[in-house]
């Protein structure tokens, strides 16, 4: 295997956006935008477009001093986010954005390039310069409702400005940057061992998936292979890990709808998956399970043992959903809620549940198959084309019944793996370049960028479904009311964390 | 309704904790204990830098010869019981939420804490709480967590914890709530919302540190936008370490906060 800098091409900064657009044109898809620091101030920025099962980079250099480049944006939707996040962390200026507003990280909008916090050399310690949000809304009778931070329920903290003339939700603005926590630039410095376990912590109810896709892009970049067992052993955490987080969806759904039955028998299966993770590997979350070159130990129980956790779980989870996707009660509030049409879910490429809700469906398991899921061979779930929050979770039930499918055939698999090995020998010393790696996060597809130089991580960026996702949060309300808000936010299913960075 | 046979199938499910110990506790790893001193072989200096540049949160100090762990900066990811198994162990007890900085470091001295110090700590916020023993309103501020502690906080609602048993309940209001359950690594953007949020409860209020991250910022900080947990921000009352801390171990920090339930190693 090679390492992914390889198939970067060089292009100038002003002809990423044409080269982007290309790709898609042909028939590929934008994956992410990552820019980088220098030592010596200057700027590298990258954007990623995947198709025919790989992914393409397009590597564009800005020298020291140069802040100026032409935006993504007008050609590629998708890029609306990631120019802003760049903007805010790096202080480089998209010619043509359409609206380069603070996202991550409000600061003056002319200041030092230098002063920016996503640099390697940037300031220690940074406040926000809350003047560089923007605030006044225009129209007749239209008036401001900021929604959060701190908001009815255990919630992650993130500011709604909902611009509304009373009932009707017209415009949407999101703050995330409240919990920004400078995470990207955290990685640098590290040993690829500490990045693991950060990665784990970006976005702490993906951790496996996390954990995964920065392991294999190290992986990549050594030139080693988990063993066959330990790619085995990460599926069934990570298709748990999806589990969870599909029934976490659901309950804000009953949550939200007042299904106070349904509410209470799946946070007792989701806890009962969270039980039967920590068996697996003594960590509710999976976290500590995936490390470099393979995972931590095989399963704390045996194969049998996990098969017969699993069927009186797998029946229970079953029949409630099913029940529960058959309520009118319940239904009532999903159907027609927060419609992204399938126009323009391709037009921003949304990932996981989202996109396949809308007929955009990428399940980077079967377009590009990594670690267990070469072996296990994927069928991916039918799309939904209506696009609203029903859609949405609909796909959600059929990947937990995927999910289930995939746990078994990857604890049989694993009883004739029984004496591992678990883990292959990984030596980081001196390593030098980039390796990509990507995992099907319950969200969507995840992509690490990690740049490493002497066998320490120099940059690394973890392109989250949440952020990609979120971006079409906005296009979401199409003459929905307050009170759909809290099905549409549950079913984009995001993790704040891993919006704000 | 193809509910009601079903949840009479399923029987009661709920936790008998506090009144008698949950014996699921025993299988996750709630925190690191350490289980012997280092024997000096070849040099004492390289051989404890060794042990503590070992950890990924610097909580391990050996200071002439003793060994320590830092609960509040520990993220229990292991790798020093994996790598040491002779001189560190993983602790299933839950109990882990301390009232006094200090005493998550363990094991304890009597130089740092000292037990008339702790028991005063204990009687001074007993009685600021005694109103709340029965029904106590928490009130969830997320400061920059990596979204992991939410879900064990939502967990406490489950009919596995079923909090409400115990007079403890949710709010959505900081003017209702009488305890304040702070988590995450204490970011830039949400130190004022969550000052705001704190002085907008009535007194008397009980503050708790969710999480290793609220702690000290865990693995997070230093990061420009965090402030190394909320300690700076906030006076609190109640430390509970994990990564996140399990529901288990948040009920106690709880009980603990309003005065039901003493920490572990109190007097």
């Amino acid at each position: 295997m090679t390492s992914f800098a390889a198939t970067g091409e060089a292009v100038h900064p002003d002809e990423l956006a044409v080269g982007v657009a290309a790709a898609i044109e042909a028939g590929g898809r934008f994956a992410g935008l990552v820019a980088a620091g220098g030592a010596d101030g200057s700027t590298r920025l990258r954007a990623l477009t995947a198709s025919d099962g790989s992914l393409q980079i397009f590597d564009a250099s800005l020298a020291a001093g140069a802040d100026h480049y032409r935006a993504v944006t007008p050609a590629v939707p998708g890029a609306f986010w990631y120019e802003r996040e760049i903007h805010d962390l790096f202080g480089l200026i998209a010619d043509g954005h359409p609206r380069l507003d603070p996202l991550v990280f409000p600061l003056a909008a002319h200041s030092d390039c230098r002063a920016r916090p996503g640099r390697p050399d940037g300031p220690g310690h940074l406040d926000h310069d809350a003047t560089a949000l923007a605030g006044h809304v225009e129209g007749e009778g239209v008036f401001t409702i900021p929604y959060g931070p701190v908001r009815s329920g255990v919630f992650e903290s993130v500011e709604y400005l909902v611009e509304t003339f009373g009932e009707d939700i017209p415009q949407l603005r999101v703050r995330p940057y409240l919990k920004h926590r400078g995470i990207a630039r955290r990685f640098g410095g590290l040993d690829p061992a500490d990045g693991v376990l950060l990665a784990e912590r970006v976005e702490g109810t993906m951790s496996v998936a996390h954990a995964v896709a920065f392991c294999q892009a190290v992986e990549t970049l050594a030139g080693v292979q988990a063993p066959p067992a330990a790619d085995l052993v990460r599926v069934v955490h990570a298709e748990l890990e999806r589990v969870a987080h599909h029934l976490d969806s659901m309950i804000r759904h009953c949550e939200g709808a007042g299904q106070a039955v349904a509410y209470a028998r799946l946070t007792w299966h989701k806890e009962r998956v969270m039980r039967l993770r920590a068996t697996l590997c003594g960590h509710r979350f999976g976290r500590g399970a995936v490390v470099l070159g393979g995972v931590a130990a095989p399963p704390l129980i045996s194969p049998e043992e996990v098969r017969e956790a699993l069927g009186r779980l797998e029946a229970d989870i079953s029949r409630d959903l099913r029940s529960l996707m058959t309520t009118p009660s319940f239904l009532d509030r999903l159907r027609a809620a927060g419609v992204v049409s399938p126009a323009v879910a391709a037009a921003y490429s949304a990932r996981g549940p989202v996109g396949r809700g809308s007929g955009a469906g990428v399940d980077v398991r079967g377009e590009r198959p990594y670690g267990g899921y070469r072996q296990l061979g994927f069928a991916p779930v039918g799309d939904r084309e209506t696009g609203d929050a029903q859609a949405r979770q609909w796909v959600r039930v059929d990947e937990i019944t995927g999910s289930w499918r995939l746990i078994r055939q990857a604890l049989d698999e694993l009883s004739g793996h029984r004496g591992g090995p678990w883990r292959t020998p990984i030596s980081v010393a001196g390593l030098d370049g980039t390796g990509v790696g990507w995992s099907e996060s319950p969200q969507g597809e995840l992509i690490y960028v990690v740049d490493m130089a002497d066998g320490r991580l120099v940059n690394v960026k973890p392109l989250t479904a949440s952020f990609h996702n979120f971006a079409l949060f906005p296009r979401a309300f199409n003459g929905d009311i307050f009170t759909d808000f809290v099905f549409i936010e549950a079913s984009f299913g995001v993790n704040m964390a891993g919006v704000a960075g | 309704m193809p509910w009601v046979p079903r949840g009479l199938r399923d029987g009661i499910i709920t936790t008998r904790y506090p009144g008698r110990p949950d014996s699921y506790g025993g299988d996750f790893r709630a925190a690191i204990d350490v289980i012997a001193n280092p024997v000096s072989t070849n040099g004492r200096a390289t051989h404890d830098l060794d042990i503590e540049r070992m950890c990924p949160t610097g909580a391990i100090t050996v200071e002439a010869g003793d060994l320590r762990v830092d609960r509040g900066r520990c993220i229990v990811c292991g790798r020093c019981v994996a790598e040491r198994p002779e001189l560190f162990a993983f602790n299933p007890d839950i109990e882990v939420a301390a009232l006094e900085r200090a005493t998550l470091v363990v094991p304890t001295r009597d130089c740092d804490v000292d037990d008339g110090t702790l028991e005063q700590a204990r009687a001074d916020l007993a009685a600021r709480v005694r109103a709340l023993r029965r029904s106590v309103h928490i009130r969830h501020v997320d400061a920059g967590s990596d979204g992991g502690e939410e879900w064990e906080i939502a967990a406490l609602t489950n009919p596995v914890y079923d909090v409400q048993r115990l007079g403890v309940f949710f709010t959505a209001s900081p003017r209702h709530a009488d305890l304040l359950l702070v988590t995450g690594a204490g970011t830039v953007g949400m130190a004022g919302p969550l000052r705001r949020t704190w002085e907008a409860m009535p007194a008397p209020k009980i503050v708790i540190a969710a999480g290793s991250d609220a702690i000290t910022g865990g693995l997070i900080h230093p990061s420009y936008p965090t402030g190394g947990g909320v300690g700076g921000l906030l006076p609190v009352d109640v430390w509970v370490p994990g990564s996140p801390p399990s529901p288990l171990s948040l009920l106690h920090a709880i009980l603990v906060g309003v005065g039901l339930l003493a920490p572990r190693g109190s007097p």
